[in-house]
């Protein structure tokens, strides 16, 4: 079993190299840090007030969900749970898209407004980026939560009402104590993804007044070429996420996604028409929340989808090819890796493999800009650099799927297989991949999805005449070619859940669900 | 007899780049993102110097044009630009500064701008005014100085003064106007503010989408919307305390491998080839009117007074403004 060690290492050496490697790339290139200005002050507030208050009204707005969901049974009930899924893997620039197409001053909340009397709303700066990250990451507390309401095994609820709790009751015995469990390591799942949001920040931020620390970085960078700023920015940046990832460490972290969410729960407490009001209300204004700037973004971009130009298919084939890549070089380094963890027990493995949720993409890609720009052209390595940060960006999630799974397998087969003396390719192929489908078929999914709808460090490496998908969607917008914009939108809207989808449900296959 | 035959081969190798060498010179031109898009001059100009320098033009789009000096920066001597095409004249001293371009050799330039030309490193290609522009089937009050603007409810979208040129444009502006005062004016206008955008592009793009009532743009906009859309509902406000000036250049990047077609790019630039495109395409006064002259509608607004400040000048103001307007915008 060496070799699970030697390629294991390996592995974590690349993601050593793509994480703090780039980072001291930075720091050396930048001669001196200079100092720590009012503004950025101002956008490390900003980063902290923002992602406290999205993570705290996702999670706030994720339990009267996932109860109702999982108390409730109702046509589309599966529909509805399946779309949780989707915004997580939804490419921020859709996404933003949609939300302007719904609550941007010509969308249709600001008709309807109009139509009454008010005054249009806008959807620029603080409240604009809150409710983007509202908007994707509510989706994700409610499914972690509503794991957690279905962990709860059925027979107490049965007892419950056998001893006639009242839903107060209920609360306080049940699901009380499952939220204590659940909520902390959602926080600060969904307090991350916000600190680190860029896309989000740059579409609908608006200014110095409300810049992430990322935004920042890019601005320093990209804008001033204060390389010092970048680098100092960089540090405050990776000390933040690695205090929030260790303490999410310490925290027992939710499980993935979670399968078999279609269960309901028979609950004899919430049974009363006040209840069940009370949870349809709920269900329709969130389902009408995730919907609308899906649909809209649908019907904005169907009339257009038979006349787009060419050149939106060419992003499209290359965003393709980088996420097929992509999804090659997350297994090339995630299953050595989580063999490594298995083997080992050394918790560190995994923690170094979500070294990326601290570290930046912009980080990474400064750094990677410095290194191979003495060597090469950074511009010709742009697809292979995209598809490698990518797939280190994914890594954290692609080992949260497999390590606990493959972990697993040893624990049930893996004397046995010692004892046929199976090891190396024979156990990667009889053994781990066959019962690994599911994990791996997730992580394909996911890795994939994220790389189609990535908008970050291809942004620095940005080839001018040869853009992705995302990239070309940004550039329409800013040209004010809106429905072009809206046609691309659609297609990479489409293009991500379907890679999606086909990954997870080839992994799926077999498997009863 | 196998040493022979690599031979050959290397031989031949080597000498297929010497024959091919007339068709294949590139000449490679960093520039902002609208000026290479399709409905920008990029292409136009491009056809017209392919078809008189035997060669490929190349045109990279990098950003808005503040960007650009931030890119080449970061790419140093290896860049592979040849020519860098869309910074202006307030940036012309910080891009001096990076060492990197070369004189222009140009003895005196013929030029049909309201100011003198002194420049010895970059040339003009095209200028223009900054104002803001606004629908005048909405805005019935438009705000006649700076004063009126930070006062009333009217919104606007402004540009990054990093990242794009209208925005340093607007910083430099405001500094003229307001001087020490600037940072306390920039805190007065912030609530009319809707969003700050990386470029021009994307501020434009929103105001006619309607999120604001106002864009930062030039005076020739609503000309665009009249000659292209025969749309007369856009108009561009003359400010009392009078409009900045923009003068967009050019210049040679010093290590360039392709001296001679860069030098006869920016020959070019200013003949007809190049400056007829620039009124209809990019929306500007062009550096040399072209012999049609210029097109109906872009002698609508002209501003009560010319605004600019020049080379060094500009560079300090703008280090020191830039301060203020993070700082006071992040408040």
């Amino acid at each position: 079993m060496t070799r699970t060690t030697a390629t294991g290492s390996l592995a974590l050496a690349v993601v050593l190299l793509f994480t703090l490697g780039t980072l001291a790339a930075v720091l050396i290139r930048a001669e001196a840090l200079s100092g720590f200005g009012p503004a950025d002050w101002a956008a490390l507030r900003f980063s902290l007030v923002q992602a406290t208050l999205s993570a705290t009204l996702s999670i706030l707005l994720a339990i009267p969900l996932g109860r109702a969901i999982a108390r409730r049974r109702f046509p589309g009930r599966g529909l509805l749970i399946m779309l949780l899924g989707a915004p997580f893997i939804l490419p921020t620039i859709v996404a933003v898209f949609g939300l302007i197409s719904v609550f941007g001053r010509s969308g249709i909340v600001s008709d309807v407004l109009g139509f009454v009397g008010l005054e249009p709303i806008s959807i620029y700066g603080f409240h604009g980026v809150v409710l983007a990250h509202v908007f994707f990451n509510l989706p994700l507390a409610t499914r972690l939560v509503l794991q957690g309401w279905l962990a709860i095994p059925a027979e107490r609820f049965r007892l419950a009402a056998s001893l006639g709790f009242r839903a107060r009751d209920v609360t306080r015995w049940l699901e009380r104590p499952m939220l204590r469990e659940v909520l902390p390591g959602t926080f600060l799942v969904i307090f991350l993804l916000c600190l680190t949001s860029f896309a989000v920040a740059l579409a609908l931020g608006g200014g110095p007044k409300a810049t992430t620390i990322e935004l920042a970085i890019y601005q320093a960078f990209n804008l001033e070429f204060d390389l010092g700023k970048a680098a100092l920015l960089a540090l405050v940046q990776f000390a933040l996420g690695l205090a929030v990832a260790l303490i999410a460490f310490r925290v027992a972290l939710p499980t993935g996604f979670g399968a078999g969410l279609d269960r309901s729960l028979r609950r004899w407490d919430a049974a009363g028409p006040g209840f069940v009001l009370m949870d349809t209300v709920i269900i329709a204004l969130a389902t009408v929340f995730l919907v609308l700037p899906i649909t809209m973004i649908a019907l904005d971009g169907l009339p257009r989808l038979l006349s787009l130009p060419a050149s939106i298919w060419w992003a499209a084939l290359r965003s393709l090819g980088i996420a097929l890549t992509s999804v090659v070089v997350t297994l090339a380094l995630a299953l050595p890796m989580a063999a490594l963890s298995v083997k080992s027990r050394l918790r560190v493995v995994e923690g170094i493999g979500s070294l990326t949720l601290a570290a930046s993409p912009l980080v990474i890609g400064t750094g990677l800009f410095i290194i191979l720009f003495p060597l090469t052209d950074p511009f010709a390595l742009a697809f292979p650099v995209t598809a490698m940060v990518n797939s280190v960006m994914s890594l954290p999630f692609a080992l949260r799927a497999l390590v606990p799974a493959l972990g697993q397998i040893e624990a049930d087969y893996g004397r046995l297989a010692d004892g046929l003396g199976m090891s190396g390719w024979a156990r990667l192929r009889l053994l781990w991949l066959p019962r690994l489908r599911r994990p791996l078929g997730f992580t394909m999914g996911l890795s994939a999805a994220l790389s189609m709808g990535d908008l970050g460090v291809i942004a620095l490496f940005a080839a001018p005449d040869a853009p992705t998908l995302p990239l070309q969607i940004y550039r329409l917008m800013a040209a004010y070619r809106m429905p072009d914009a809206a046609g691309g939108a659609l297609v990479l809207l489409v293009s991500s859940l379907a890679l999606f989808w086909i990954f997870d449900r080839g992994g799926r296959a077999h498997a009863d669900t | 007899m196998k040493t022979a035959i690599i031979a050959a081969g290397l031989a031949a190798l080597a000498a297929m780049p010497a024959g091919m060498a007339s068709a294949q010179d590139t000449l490679t031109v960093y520039t902002y993102d609208s000026f290479v898009s399709e409905w920008g001059p990029g292409p136009i100009i491009k056809e017209n110097f392919e078809s008189q320098c035997d060669c490929t033009l190349e045109l990279v789009a990098v950003g808005d044009g503040a960007e650009l000096i931030s890119r080449l920066q970061l790419e140093g001597d290896r860049t592979e630009a040849d020519i860098v095409l869309g910074i202006d004249e307030n940036l012309t001293a910080v891009a001096r500064d990076t060492a990197m371009f070369a004189l222009h050799g140009v003895d005196s330039p013929d030029l049909s701008m309201p100011v003198a030309w002194e420049n010895d490193m970059f040339l003009p290609f095209d200028w223009g005014y900054f104002a803001f522009v606004y629908d005048k089937t909405k805005v019935e009050n438009p705000p006649a100085n700076f004063e009126e603007l930070a006062d009333s409810d009217l919104t606007i979208v402004i540009q990054d003064p990093r990242s794009s040129t209208p925005g340093l444009g607007l910083l430099l502006w405001v500094k003229a106007v307001y001087g020490e005062e600037a940072g306390a004016y920039w805190e007065r206008l912030s609530d009319n503010i809707v969003t700050v955008t990386k470029g021009w592009s994307e501020a434009y793009g929103m105001f006619l989408e309607g999120e604001a009532d106002m864009v930062l743009s030039y005076t020739t906009s609503p000309a665009y919307h009249l000659l292209a859309e025969d749309d007369d509902t856009k108009a561009a406000i003359a400010f009392e305390e009078g409009n900045y000036m923009q003068i967009e250049v050019a210049g040679k990047i010093a290590t360039t491998d392709e001296p001679e077609l860069a030098d006869q790019f920016l020959d070019f630039m200013l003949t007809d080839g190049f400056q007829s495109a620039i009124p209809e395409t990019n929306w500007m006064y062009p550096a040399h009117t072209p012999q049609e002259g210029l097109p109906e509608g872009f002698e609508s607004v002209v501003p009560e007074k010319a605004l600019i400040y020049f080379g060094t000048e500009a560079r300090d103001i703008r280090d020191v403004a830039l301060e203020e307007w993070r700082a006071a915008l992040s408040q």
